[in-house]
């Protein structure tokens, strides 16, 4: 049984010339799988993440996650990170990682249980009582992993969380992203442009057409559950990356108004 | 299409709402208060009409317009050096700042005693409100030019002389042209008050000439004039400053 | 020194210069002494005024009507700018009016407002209010839409209710274009009363400057004028100083 499921989902946008944005998507996502999604700009990525975590409505096609349908709100058990920085800038990096926490009534202790082994687990003690602007625009997004986690998610949807980082820092953040999804066993859907990304970080990677996004190609990796970024070495790697371009590169043509060259 | 309609629908519904509630405002305070809209456009074609009146709107423009003036050159011209000198700009800002927001009628006597009651005195007075603004905004904007535009402009290998002029004085328009419109506005106001304490004539001593003999019909009306030039000068300096940055707006976004 | 440092002491360099400047020029005869007493005899009448208690009619009236516009000002200001904001279509349709504002020269509204309230200091208050008002509704405004979306996505995925959201994600967010709405209602509002009560002869500070003037009593008029200069300044310095520890922590310079 799918951990979430998506079937004939659509998003049109409405207004005087409707967009077309996304869909139709049919994809099932198993429980505990690191899925990526990679496609060319504007292909409906970011709408995909908000239809599967019920920030949007769709226009057509359902959606399920743990085999209740998603409408209307975000269900519990589902955490997002967002691509822009998302941390409250008059709360102290600490203060920003309760918050959830607070205003859903969990016991006192129990929140700083919580917030003391995000904040750890993310790196950030040393920075516990500074403000998100005293901070690098990569430790913010930590912050904002850390506030996703103390919520213990069953399901981490990040959206394109790494987008604003230097090569090197993303990287080492893909590690991160690994290492949490270990620790907690959580599903992870990742949402990224950076094909290298998508292929060394995932179990699947489903690839994008231009608009409206639909899935043209299903990637398996076939990688272990204990890996880090140094997977590149691996030949498998760059198979799997030579895959996704393929399958893309016609697509990304689309996206930037030019002609796809005949196969 | 359809939007462009929708606005000029709502300015007509927004025209048609304040007519009304100045009609209704005659009727609960009365013809010692106000007139009302009818009455007073009339009686404001009546006064564009007689000569006595144009002397005063002579008196008020002339004040105004030298005020403008000066306070254009010598708040672009102080602005434009503060902008490009980093430290002075530093220095200078909050005092700027201050000035603005200090009650600036409590020196009216002072530019009294010392100009005199005439005309350089309501001058001095509209320049005083007007230089601020001017000042501020155009020195914030050359402070903010992103220095990109100038490596570019290198780049391109533009001589100084090109270089101001097809890339940075474009760039601080807008900004210095908002500037203008809020400079254009409180010098009016400046002259206005100006006239209002020790004056003779213009469209301010008018007013509080009105009030004091109670002529509400002359306060209405000369209200009712100056209300319409300030505003309708204010939008037509908005719409100018629109289409200037709005130029390069219309891009074709790809994906 | 750094470089900070040495701007706040050029500045009260330049300050204290130019006042230094202008005690000298008039000590020495160059300006007339009936046009401009020098600086440190404004200051010597100013305390004067304040020791002898001359002034506290006038402080008391001003302070109270400034207050009260100002109060006013911000609350109504606030909760017109928050309606606004919700109701997208009159907003576009009231924004020209809102941008023209400032250019609309409010006193002469004033025998309007004497009818309406009467000849009391109503009509003072609502000058003030009035000059105030709009800068509240525009701050209001702007800071409302700069809420980042992704803060309101934010507050959907915590699953928050639409009041939480509102106090405790969309308010704190628009903060800082809400003080700097406070600062300018102060501002306009002390503005405001200050020049109605000088060319409206009610009662308060400005009055009592008009009245100095017409008077030729140069030193109080004089002494007057330097007090209200000094409460300006100080009032809204203070403000400034406030926005500026707000804005540093959130890191928007």
């Amino acid at each position: 049984m799918p951990h979430a499921s998506l079937r004939g989902v659509t998003r049109v946008y409405p207004g005087a010339r409707p967009v077309h944005a996304l869909g139709p998507i049919d994809l099932d996502i198993a429980r505990g799988e690191f899925f990526s999604v990679v496609g060319p700009s504007g292909c409906g990525k970011s709408t995909l993440l908000d239809v599967l975590a019920g920030l949007t409505a769709p226009t057509g096609g359902n959606i399920t996650f743990e085999d209740k349908p998603v409408a209307g709100q975000v269900p519990d058990g589902i955490g997002v990170v967002f691509q822009e920085d998302a941390s409250f800038p008059w709360l102290t990096v600490r203060d920003n990682v309760a918050f959830g926490l607070r205003r859903s009534g969990v016991a006192a202790a129990e929140i700083a249980r919580r917030v003391d082994y995000a904040v750890g687990f993310m790196g950030l003690r040393d920075f516990a009582q500074s403000y998100p602007a005293q901070l690098s625009g990569g430790m913010r997004q930590r912050v904002c992993i850390a506030r996703t986690l103390v919520l213990q998610p069953r399901l981490i949807l990040l959206d394109e969380p790494f987008g604003a980082l230097d090569q090197q820092t993303r990287l080492l953040m893909g590690d991160e992203v690994l290492r949490l999804w270990r620790e907690t066993g959580a599903t992870v859907l990742l949402i990224t442009h950076a094909l290298d990304e998508a292929a060394m970080l995932s179990d699947r990677v489903g690839v994008m057409s231009a608009r409206p996004g639909r899935f043209i190609d299903l990637v398996e990796t076939t990688w272990p559950r204990e890996r880090d970024s140094r997977i590149v070495a691996e030949a498998a790697f760059g198979v799997v990356t030579a895959r996704l371009w393929s399958s893309l590169r016609n697509e990304s043509l689309k996206a930037i108004g030019r002609e796809p060259a005949p196969a | 299409m359809r939007r462009n309609h929708d606005g000029l629908i709502d300015g007509v519904a927004i025209i048609a709402i304040l007519l009304a509630a100045w009609q209704a405002l005659f009727a609960y305070a009365g013809d010692v208060a106000i007139t009302p809209p009818l009455a007073t456009m009339r009686y404001l074609v009546t006064l564009l009409g007689s000569a006595s009146f144009w002397p005063n709107v002579e008196a008020t423009m002339l004040a105004f317009v030298e005020a403008l003036v000066i306070s254009t050159l010598l708040g672009v011209g102080l602005g434009l050096w503060l902008g490009l000198q980093r430290f002075a700009g530093d220095v200078a800002e909050p005092i700027l700042a201050g000035l603005y927001t200090v009650p600036k009628v409590t020196l009216y006597p002072v530019i009294l005693l010392l100009f005199g009651l005439n005309l350089s005195a309501k001058v001095a007075f509209g320049v005083i409100h007007g230089v601020i603004p001017i000042v501020l905004f155009t020195l914030i904007a050359v402070r903010n030019l992103p220095p990109v535009y100038r490596r570019a402009a290198r780049t391109l290998r533009l001589t100084p002389w090109q270089t101001i002029t097809t890339v940075l004085a474009p760039a601080v328009m807008p900004e210095i042209v908002s500037g203008l419109r809020i400079g254009f506005a409180v010098t009016f106001l400046g002259v206005l008050i100006g006239e209002m304490f020790a004056s003779q004539r213009g469209l301010g001593f008018l007013v509080i000439n009105g009030i004091s003999s109670h002529n509400v019909r002359l306060t209405t009306a000369v209200t009712l004039l100056i209300v319409l030039f300030a505003v309708s000068a204010n939008w037509l300096l908005l719409a100018f400053a629109r289409h200037w940055s709005s130029q390069g707006r219309d891009r074709h976004e790809l994906a | 020194m750094s470089r900070a440092a040495a701007v706040v002491w050029t500045r009260v360099a330049v300050i204290a210069g130019c006042v230094l400047a202008l005690e000298i020029a008039c000590r020495a005869g160059l300006i007339n002494p009936l046009t401009l007493i020098p600086p440190s005899a404004m200051a010597a009448a100013m305390v004067e005024l304040l020791l002898s208690g001359e002034i506290n009619g006038d402080v008391a009236h001003t302070f109270l009507t400034v207050a009260i516009a100002f109060v006013a000002a911000v609350l109504v200001g606030f909760t017109l700018g928050a309606v606004l904001h919700g109701l997208r279509r009159v907003r576009r349709a009231i924004d020209p009016l809102l941008a023209s504002y400032y250019a609309i020269p409010i006193f002469v509204f004033y025998p309007l407002l004497v009818a309406i309230f009467g000849l009391n200091n109503l009509p003072l208050i609502a000058i003030g209010f009035l000059a105030a008002v709009p800068a509240m509704v525009i701050a209001t405004l702007l800071g409302l839409d700069r809420v980042p979306r992704v803060l309101r996505k934010t507050a959907r995925m915590y699953r928050l209710g639409h009041v939480t959201t509102v106090l405790r994600i969309v308010l704190p967010a628009a903060l800082p274009n809400l003080f700097g709405g406070i600062k300018l209602a102060l501002a306009y509002s002390f503005i405001g009363v200050i020049a109605g009560e000088f060319i409206l002869s009610s009662g308060g500070l400005g009055y009592g400057i008009a009245y100095a003037y017409d008077s030729f009593e140069n030193r109080a008029m004089y002494g007057r004028m330097l007090f209200v200069l000094l409460v300006a300044i100080i009032t809204n310095g203070i403000l400034y100083t406030w926005e500026m520890r707000l804005n540093r922590r959130r890191g928007r310079m």
